[in-house]
């Protein structure tokens, strides 16, 4: 008999961190067309609509991959996960119903516009749909965070045999961890999305394309970029003690803390090991975590052991953690240095280029890990604290579930594939075809 | 705060509203997908066009069916969808496919583009087959018998001609010359498969399931329901009449076999509705049963209030926004 539980746990976390990929892209690269859109409105030159129509098929596919793996992920809390909405659902409901009324069909609505009715619309009222298309898809991460912030924080509710009541929206909506959640992930997605920009645009660079807009789109996204790099890592930080403040346990876990101690080392490496409960190959700083955490040499770090039965899988939460952060580490770096390389030569050689080149996916890597650290971290509970995951699993055959995530997962595999093949291959063809029309887009009869 | 039944009614209406919707617009993109030729490249095009700047907001129509029935009848929604484990998964299959093969293809080098062309078909195809079969399921009450298989079975080859003979319909409206010709043989054809399919359902549907020949047999509305299906028989005469006149005259009209399909649709679907009401689960829970918790329904309800009109609004305008015979797609 196969084990049902176990393999939803796989469908689930394949199906989010599919989905998830898309969605980081598009909340950023939407804003990134809203600007490349007034500008164009503003300076009337050419290379602004340029870049718009470059990126707007990237987004377009994007937005695509995007909305099919999300509606696979709307029925699998049905599907796999029924007693979720049995017990969780008159909180979870409502949440994401406004998630599918407001932003859902905004999005998909007048995306029908920003993709195919530059020729039928005012440019003003194609610049709205565009902004629209933006409000959306950030109203969305909204939503989504807020009912994943409060399985981590929740508040507002009574809980009465098992199942969750409302007590007061504005508590459960604004609820303890939303806010630094909400920022963090706009900011991941920000950064995701300007390096995308970045890397593609280096890319054409490196292929020789002399076309302008090229050039321009990596000065914008690496200047994102240089600004948004920084400033995630003063958020992140925040997060972080607000999650040390509600979630000890994975706080324990991200730092491989294994007994409650004063004036706790900073672990850069490490290989915890839960059979022993012990870390072995550590290289440390002394009393950094502390004066992290606690801004206090000698504050006291909760040690995973205080939580024994109740604390997160170690290992994936401690290397999830260092591998963001070392991602953001380094982005902060290329962004710096890049952008000072523009500046004061108004071009990158080469090397820089190939590096923003390999860092294309770099959000993507950040961004993941940092999921893996929050939902893993919350294990082994849905609700913090209330409510374990194992209660809530689907009766359907084991058999049933394996065979559904072997389809799913080739599927994934070939459009990731398809997806970053079609990037390249669409930066290759403004490469050697002149795709642009040089004359200005005449609108017909506008509605 | 809504008395819970005044609740129940509300958001069973509104999921009804949901479905019907969904089967409407995204059935004929689906059943544009079903059409694709495979070998006519501009025709492809030029289909495929034509329903470029829907799809989407199309197939969001489903999200918010099932959105309401999580959140308005989360009983309901788990027994349903754990009962239809396996057709759902292939649907989603399905639905990806057809949607990232349609960004694909216009991206794609030239030499996939066959391929997603296909993936494009393959996927309308398995995704009505999926939902036909899923109806024929949830009629059969998801009784798992070789008889009750058999009969999704054949619901889904019934869902498929109604997705292609909509699909049809907003083709000879959206299009000229030789696809508009060609819509209009494929009209008739599944115009005939599906009056066959809406008859064996009729049949079937009554003779295994008491309750649903009390409805429709035994109580004192049913004389005046009665007339119903009748009509219904004779839109679908009336729709070959229509396309046999169109051959001759194609430009004039050519939005009445969308518009005949359109309340083909609604009648059934008001026969199934009636059919299965109160009942949400058939013959074991009703929508009273099932309902959620009725404060969160409440503050649901703010939001639909808002919205849905907003939505209905909105669709329009890009219904617009993109009126009249179809253009070339390029993104502008």
């Amino acid at each position: 008999m196969l084990d049902t539980l176990l393999l939803s746990r796989i469908q689930f976390a394949a199906n989010i961190s599919f989905h998830i990929l898309f969605p980081t892209i598009t909340i950023a690269l939407a804003w990134f067309l809203v600007f490349f859109k007034f500008r164009y409105g503003q300076t009337d030159e050419q290379v602004w609509l340029r870049a718009y129509r470059f990126w707007v098929k990237i987004f377009a596919l994007t937005f695509a991959l995007g909305v099919v793996s999300g509606i696979t992920m709307s029925f699998q809390f049905g599907t796999n996960w029924p007693g979720f909405m049995e017990r969780i659902g008159n909180i979870a409901g409502p949440l994401l119903g406004y998630e599918v009324l407001t932003a859902f069909f905004m999005e998909a609505t007048f995306l029908g516009i920003m993709l195919f009715g530059m020729k039928r619309v005012s440019p003003r009222l194609h610049t709205f749909s565009t902004l629209i298309v933006a409000v959306g898809t950030t109203l969305s991460a909204f939503w989504i965070l807020s009912l994943n912030s409060w399985l981590q924080t929740p508040t507002g509710y009574t809980l009465v045999d098992g199942v969750f009541y409302p007590d007061n929206w504005f508590e459960i909506i604004f609820n303890p961890s939303f806010g630094y959640r909400f920022a963090h992930m706009l900011l991941a997605s920000g950064l995701t999305a300007s390096f995308l920009v970045a890397g593609i645009s280096a890319y054409r660079l490196l292929k020789n394309d002399h076309k302008h807009a090229p050039k321009l789109t990596l000065k914008v996204a690496l200047s994102v970029a240089a600004l948004l790099a920084p400033l995630q890592m003063f958020v992140g930080d925040l997060h972080g003690l607000n999650t040390f403040e509600h979630q000890p346990q994975k706080v324990a876990a991200m730092e491989g803390v294994w007994e409650t101690e004063q004036g706790a080392p900073l672990l850069l490496f490490a290989i915890p090991d839960e059979s022993t409960r012990t870390n072995h190959f550590e290289v440390a700083i002394p009393n950094l975590a502390s004066l992290i955490l606690t801004h206090k040499l000698d504050g006291e770090i909760k040690g995973l052991n205080e939580f024994k039965g109740e604390h997160p899988p170690v290992k994936p939460v401690f290397f999830g953690f260092r591998i963001m952060v070392g991602m953001g580490l380094l982005m902060i770096l290329v962004a710096a240095v890049t952008r000072y390389t523009l500046w004061r030569h108004s071009t990158l050689p080469d090397w820089q280029l190939k590096i923003l080149v390999a860092m294309t996916f770099s959000g993507w890597i950040a961004t993941l890990a940092g999921w893996y650290v929050t939902e893993i971290g919350r294990q082994p509970f849905m609700v913090n604290g209330l409510i374990k995951i194992e209660e809530l699993v689907t009766s359907v055959p084991g058999e049933h579930v394996l065979l559904t995530l072997v389809g799913y997962l080739t599927v994934y595999a070939v459009l990731l594939t398809a997806y970053i093949k079609t990037l390249f291959y669409t930066a290759r063809n403004a490469i050697e075809v002149e795709e642009y029309q040089t004359t200005p887009i005449q609108g017909g009869q506008y509605v | 705060m809504f008395s819970a039944e005044y609740l129940a009614l509300l958001y069973s209406s509104l999921m009804a509203l949901a479905i019907i919707v969904y089967a409407v617009l995204d059935g004929y993109d689906l059943g544009v997908g079903i059409l694709l030729p495979g070998q006519n490249k501009p025709a492809a095009d030029t289909m495929i066009a034509s329903i470029g700047p829907f799809w989407d907001a199309n197939e969001t129509w489903l999200v918010l069916a099932v959105g309401l029935a999580l959140i308005a009848f989360p009983t309901a929604h788990s027994i349903i969808l754990q009962a239809l484990y396996l057709p759902i998964a292939f649907m989603l299959l399905g639905l990806i496919l057809r949607g990232v093969a349609f960004d694909f293809r216009a991206k794609a080098k030239t030499r996939y583009r066959e391929t997603w062309d296909r993936c494009f078909k393959l996927g309308s195809l398995i995704t009505a087959f999926s939902q036909g079969y899923m109806l024929g399921l949830y009629v059969m009450s998801f009784e798992h018998s070789l008889a009750s298989h058999l009969f999704a079975a054949l619901s889904g080859v019934g869902v498929i001609a109604a997705y292609t003979l909509i699909g049809a319909g907003w083709l000879i409206m959206k299009c000229e010359g030789e696809i508009q010709n060609s819509a209009i043989r494929w009209c008739r054809v599944s115009n005939l498969i599906a009056l066959l399919g809406v008859l064996a359902v009729s049949v079937v549907n009554p003779l295994i399931n008491t309750y649903v020949q009390t409805r429709w047999f035994g109580t004192e509305i049913s004389l005046l329901l009665l007339p119903l299906p009748l009509i219904c028989m004779v839109l679908f005469v009336l729709q070959d009449r229509v396309l046999v006149k169109l051959k001759q005259t194609p430009d004039q009209g050519c939005w009445l076999p969308f518009a005949i399909t359109v309340v083909i649709f609604l009648l059934c679907f008001f026969g199934l509705i009636y059919s299965f009401f109160p009942f949400v689960v058939p013959g074991t829970l009703t929508i009273y049963e099932a309902l959620a918790d009725p404060s969160a329904l409440t503050f649901m309800l703010y939001g639909v209030v808002l919205v849905v009109p907003a939505i209905i609004g909105y669709t329009l305008f890009s219904y617009r926004v993109f009126w009249g015979k179809t253009q070339d797609l390029s993104y502008y």
